[in-house]
């Protein structure tokens, strides 16, 4: 199997969606003739034609309710939001519109539309470049959330969101786009949405976590497997609707939960899930839930020292592993 | 207001303290947080600070005395008390400032490190402001008693009683593995109470043949099922030898058949079980099965290990056939000849332990047979002998014969009947006696 960054597994999935299905297009900000500004959609244009890769207005509201329309006509239209900071004009499209198409029309209406939003930081891009946004979005019924970590997952997933009925939103982290590689399939595989998966199996505690952060946290595993602990890693993948049964199968038999993730905690995706087993494994647990986030500060800071220091990080996930299984 | 001040709990180990000396006198206006006790504890000494601002009215302990945790040390009249009912609150500092450790190292009872941090050598970064925020949570959750609920549910299913497990959590808390490692060990007891053998470095294990293993099988079934008693006869085998020895030759060159000891003790048991039918019987599901035949058994050591040929209807052959089917049934049984009929259906076994030299046993009946006679070393020595109301020692030819029998199916009386009888017969043998 060839070795494919997380940006080309993207790029590689929705060629192949346009190749196979003639309604799915693609529209955004700078797609066409720059191909992206992280390059998801390069040559896109020369392959499909300005028609079926659009390039729009800065304008994310109307990219969306674009969307919104040609889907509910029978498109299957990928919007790019070109960095997550930039959703919020769209907000009121996806959350106040394209959740409740199904269920406003009786059903007689669907909104098969992806849209593709890069999110996270890490990358020192300060207040307008750095943002979490997944949990509006994962608190919205009638949205789909799916955050890849892996190339594998971004191109299975990404194709089952495609092929998905209902919208997704589709999130990249931006880390991830060129540090992280992997083998990925050159058949039509897709990944079912709503299904975590155990990327590392332990028996002491449970990490349960998402996009960027699993890297931190797998690496952090086999720090801790050094140190006697033995960690299991729950991948989330899907943040609506949420994989309970895993999430519980697997405190269930560690009997110790440390969620970690880079968005802020407070009525956070580390809230559901701590809600979760707090509902499900209460009588499986042997200590408290634990959470390693950031601090709640309004922005991820610009400062590379700051930065750096308010992101979980290998080190941090350590420590926290360690404390949490002394307890 | 007044308030009762007590020694606040520090760790779950420690139940009680010395106090060394008094820091504060009576009528004294204390600052909260001040030190107002030196306390020693089996572990370390330190100060207790104050819980509360206000004046000491009275110390309830004097110095050198000896003082449970959680008993009161003090009265103090509070001007901070704020209403709160959980006293908890009032008279456990946090763990944070209680005083001043000397002379230990930081393995105190106060417990406040979490014990794997000293595991992390490298790369660890200072504390964060969550990581505190964490530690708040958790230290405040750990109170004495309190027992996580996966911890409390293994418990109730395994029936363990927790405050039996120690802890190696934080401020030795009961941890699900410890609970777990808990039940293994009390498996693993068990198992050691049943086999406690232990096995030195120049021991070697030897792995039983087959027939070994059945042995020892049913040796176990018929000692733990059956309950043994014994009983034991000598029996006077001097007229027996005295026929032995006239009649050997003519008997040998007429049967081509060895005449032994054995052979008279095999006939008299035959002959003595006929009227003592509860010894040839088995226990089987609390019924006394009395057998329809003597079907005696004949302990013999072979090729591979010890065999128990059957002599069947025994009671119905006469002495010349019982010594043609013994002579017949030893030879095969020392090659590892026997057929399966040869050994099955014995109802009562007799053990030719004298071969051996020995001269006293208590055998394991051959399960679920009522009995089994030893017969002992003919052995000569002098022995009392009355005849005609005139008591002499004379020289004899002496044998013991020992009985195991299942009390469940008889008692002594039966059992030394059945003996009896046995030595009658031998001890009725004569030069003249019918070796047919």
């Amino acid at each position: 199997m060839p070795i494919v960054s997380v940006i080309e597994a993207v790029r590689d999935t929705i060629r192949s969606e346009m190749k196979q299905n003639p309604s799915v297009f693609i529209l955004g900000e700078d797609i066409g003739a720059r191909g992206g500004v992280f390059l998801a959609t390069d040559g896109f244009v020369e392959l499909f034609g300005p028609e079926r890769v659009i390039d729009t207005p800065l304008a994310e509201s109307s990219i969306c309710g674009i969307a919104i329309g040609s889907a509910v006509n029978g498109m299957r239209p990928i919007a790019e939001i070109q960095f997550a900071d930039f959703v919020w004009p769209a907000v009121n499209q996806i959350v106040g519109e394209a959740s409740k198409i199904r269920y406003g029309t009786y059903g007689k209406k669907i909104c098969p539309m992806t849209i593709r939003i890069p999110y996270g930081g890490g990358v020192r891009g300060g207040l307008y470049h750095s943002q979490s946004i997944e949990v509006i979005f994962s608190h919205t019924p009638g949205l789909k959330v799916v955050a890849p970590a892996t190339a594998y997952d971004a191109s299975g997933l990404l194709r089952s969101a495609i092929r998905d009925d209902d919208p997704v939103i589709f999130l990249e982290h931006k880390k991830t786009y060129r540090l992280v590689k992997g083998e990925v399939p050159s058949d039509d595989y897709t990944i079912p949405l709503g299904k975590a998966e155990i990327k590392r199996e332990g028996e002491d505690l449970t990490v349960i976590t998402y996009g960027l952060m699993l890297h931190y946290v797998l690496q952090s595993a086999v720090e801790c497997e050094k140190l006697g602990i033995s960690v299991e890693v729950v991948d989330l993948r899907t943040l609506r609707p949420i994989d309970r049964e895993t999430i519980v199968k697997s405190v269930s038999k560690t009997g110790r939960a440390l969620i970690v993730q880079e968005d802020t905690a407070a009525v956070s995706i580390s809230s559901e899930v701590s809600a979760i087993i707090s509902e499900e494994c209460f009588f499986d647990l042997d200590a408290p839930i634990m959470r390693l986030t950031p601090l709640e500060i309004p922005p991820m800071p610009f400062s590379p020292i700051q930065e750096s220091e308010y992101l979980p990080s290998k080190q941090k996930i350590t420590s926290a592993v360690s404390k949490l299984s002394s307890i | 207001m007044k308030i009762e001040i007590t020694l606040p709990q520090i760790g779950e180990s420690v139940t009680e303290a010395v106090v060394i000396k008094w820091l504060k006198n009576v009528g004294q206006d204390i600052e909260k947080y001040e030190p107002i006790i030196e306390i020693i504890t089996d572990k370390v000494s330190m100060e207790i600070p104050s819980p509360h601002t206000g004046k000491l009215i009275e110390k309830t302990v004097s110095e050198g005395e000896t003082v449970p945790m959680g008993n009161m040390i003090a009265v103090f009249d509070v001007i901070d008390v704020v209403e709160n009912n959980r006293p908890t609150d009032i008279t456990i500092p946090d763990q944070s400032i209680i005083g001043s450790i000397s002379d230990v190292a930081a393995v105190g009872p106060t417990g406040g490190e979490f014990k794997d941090n000293s595991l992390i050598t490298e790369d660890l970064p200072k504390q964060t402001r969550e990581d505190k925020d964490i530690d708040k949570v958790i230290s405040s959750d750990l109170e004495k008693n309190r027992y996580s609920p996966v911890v409390l549910k293994l418990a109730e299913q395994h029936g363990i009683d927790i405050t039996h497990v120690s802890g190696s959590g934080q401020n030795n808390r009961v941890t699900k593995k410890d609970v777990l490692n808990h039940i293994d060990k009390v498996n693993v007891d068990e198992v050691d109470v049943k086999n406690t053998i232990t096995v030195a470095s120049d021991d070697h294990f030897v792995t039983p043949n087959p027939f070994r293993k059945i042995i020892a099988d049913r040796m176990v079934e018929s000692s733990s099922k059956i309950p043994h008693a014994w009983t034991s006869v000598e029996v006077d085998m001097t007229e027996v030898k005295k026929c032995i020895d006239s009649n050997r030759e003519s008997f040998e060159s007429l049967h081509k058949i060895k005449l032994t000891y054995l052979t008279f003790a095999v006939h008299a048991v035959s002959r003595a079980l006929t009227s003592n039918k509860y010894l040839n019987s088995s226990w089987i599901d609390n019924k006394i099965v009395l057998r329809g035949n003597v079907n005696l058994g004949i302990a013999i050591a072979g090729l591979d290990g010890l065999s128990v040929p059957v002599i069947h209807n025994a009671d119905g052959l006469g002495f010349l056939d019982i010594c043609k089917k013994l002579s017949d049934l030893t030879m095969r049984a020392r090659k590892g000849e026997l057929q399966l009929n040869d050994v099955e259906g014995g109802t009562f076994t007799v053990n030719n332990t004298g071969t051996l030299g020995s001269i006293l046993g208590g055998a394991i009946i051959n399960y679920p047979q009522a009995g089994i006679i030893t017969t002992e070393s003919v052995v000569r020595r002098p022995m009392v002998i009355k005849s005609n109301n005139k008591e002499d020692i004379q020289i004899r030819s002496v044998m013991n014969m020992c009985l195991s029998f299942d009390h469940r199916i008889v008692d002594g009386l039966e059992a030394s009947s059945f003996v009896q009888a046995v030595k009658k017969i031998l001890e009725s043998i004569n030069t003249r006696t019918n070796l047919t």
